[in-house]
């Protein structure tokens, strides 16, 4: 049974088969309406994460399926104690597929185990979360049209940004590929990702502290979010919290092609007169996320469309 | 220094400076019934100070732990005062039950009956990683 916990779990061509099924299903809904008739997704969010779950439940209703699940370890049998593994296999009984969110890490993969499902990792704790960079990839393809050849800044807190460790593993199998990566001292990339991803790999990056000097050779902007609680006094977070808000004015020296991505929600590290700016591509990628959760239904449930 | 020759048992041989008391505690030689001989800081051409450790008994030796704490180590079976076998450590691909995650957020913090396993990920620099949330073990991952 094929389950997706981590991005590294697809490879490069399969990939490229889930961003050519989600731009078909961009250009044919239609095409797609009825794909998974009679088939049921089980959403299983033991913590809250209402955007990722509707997401996920708007993949399926699009793909004609249905839907069953619940939202926060309170109102299901965890409370209960029941064990992660009964849960998955229980479920298995009921879904054709299961989306699972968990707080702990690693949890979706001891699901992954046990079900007799398929089951996507809907974001494990600080940990994993491929539908996000699945997201992210089909947003830069759009909106760039390569994987090649790109300078990618990653801005705000690096250190513990789950999406920008994923999205640094997925973008590193790509050729002549350089990170800027641009953050405070204390929210810098962790050394595993150095000595795991970029190292091996050979792949240029630099860190810098400006987000205004590194914008001039940006191709694509990745801001993320600078929580109050990840330093360690008050004063270090109010000197250097506006230094990382995303303004129209550090907007100046950037590229006119610039793609500025969030995987949201956002609290003020874009301000919102950046919004209508044709460069602000974050609610593209919203709806790129359903498109690729509807492809990754479709690939592991094997329905030929 | 010279530690009595053994007629039956292990000796632990090139042993990283400075690990042989951790070996002996991971190994929980001080639970036997024989005689344990351990030697800090031996000379060694090779290493040019070792640890070897002197088992006067054929116990099991957990050759998983040995490899994830010292894969330097040499295992000589001793049998009638000689060498009978002499065997290289390699580094365990997977290491199960032996290693506790120290990840507070991992869900073997939660789950009880899960077992712990680590899975060697690097060999270059002998990191292993725990199968479920990729925590780094280290030394003080040893149960
Ligand atoms: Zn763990």
């Amino acid at each position: 049974m094929r389950s997706v916990i981590d991005i590294m779990d697809l490879s490069l061509e399969e990939i490229d088969g889930l961003l050519n099924t989600a731009e078909d299903i961009i250009a044919n809904p239609k095409k797609y309406a009825d794909a998974c008739r009679g088939k049921k997704l089980a959403t299983l969010f033991f913590e809250p994460s209402t955007r990722t779950r509707l997401s996920f439940e708007a993949a399926m209703y699009e793909l004609g399926g249905n839907v069953i699940g619940f939202s926060e370890a309170s109102s299901s049998s965890s409370a209960k104690g029941e064990s992660i593994s009964d849960t998955a296999r229980t479920i298995s009984c009921y879904a054709d597929i299961i989306a699972m969110r968990h707080p702990k890490e690693g949890a979706p993969y001891v699901a992954s185990l046990k079900a007799t499902v398929p089951v996507i990792n809907a974001g494990d704790g600080g940990h994993n979360h491929p539908t996000q960079t699945l997201a992210d990839l089909l947003t830069i393809k759009r909106e760039k049209g390569r994987f090649d050849s790109l300078t990618i800044g990653l801005c705000g807190d690096l250190k513990f940004g789950r999406t920008v460790h994923s999205l640094i593993s997925a973008m590193s199998r790509y050729s002549n590929v350089r990170f800027v990566m641009i953050s405070p001292d204390e929210l810098k990339i962790p050394d595993y990702v150095k000595q795991n991803v970029l190292i091996p790999k050979g792949i240029e990056y630099k860190e810098v502290k400006s987000l205004e000097e590194a914008m001039p050779e940006l191709d694509i902007l990745y801001m993320t979010r600078v929580q109050k609680e990840r330093f360690f006094n008050e004063a270090d977070y109010i000197r250097l919290k506006d230094t990382y808000i995303l303004t129209p004015e550090k907007l100046s020296g950037a590229k006119d092609d610039l793609c500025i991505m969030h995987p949201l929600p956002r609290v003020n590290e874009i301000s919102v007169a950046v919004d209508d700016d044709k460069r602000a591509c974050y609610f593209k990628q919203v709806l790129n996320g359903k498109y690729m959760r509807m492809a990754l239904i479709l690939k592991l449930l094997e329905v030929e469309v | 220094m010279i530690v009595g020759q053994i007629k039956e048992g292990i000796v632990l041989d090139h042993i990283k400076a400075g690990r042989g008391m951790k070996l002996y505690d991971v190994l929980k030689l001080g639970e036997l019934d024989c005689s344990v001989a351990v030697i800090v800081n031996a000379e060694s051409e090779k290493m040019g100070k070792k640890d070897i450790i002197k088992i006067s008994g054929l116990i099991d030796i957990d050759f998983n732990i040995l490899g994830f704490v010292d894969p330097g180590v040499t295992v000589n079976i001793i049998k009638d005062s000689k060498v009978v076998k002499r065997e290289k450590i390699a580094l365990p691909e997977k290491i199960t039950g032996l290693l506790k995650c120290k990840n507070p957020r991992c869900i073997t913090t939660v789950e009880q009956e899960l077992q712990h396993v680590f899975k060697l990920c690097d060999e270059d620099n002998k990191v292993y990683r725990c199968i479920y949330c990729e925590t780094k073990a280290d030394l003080e991952s040893i149960e």
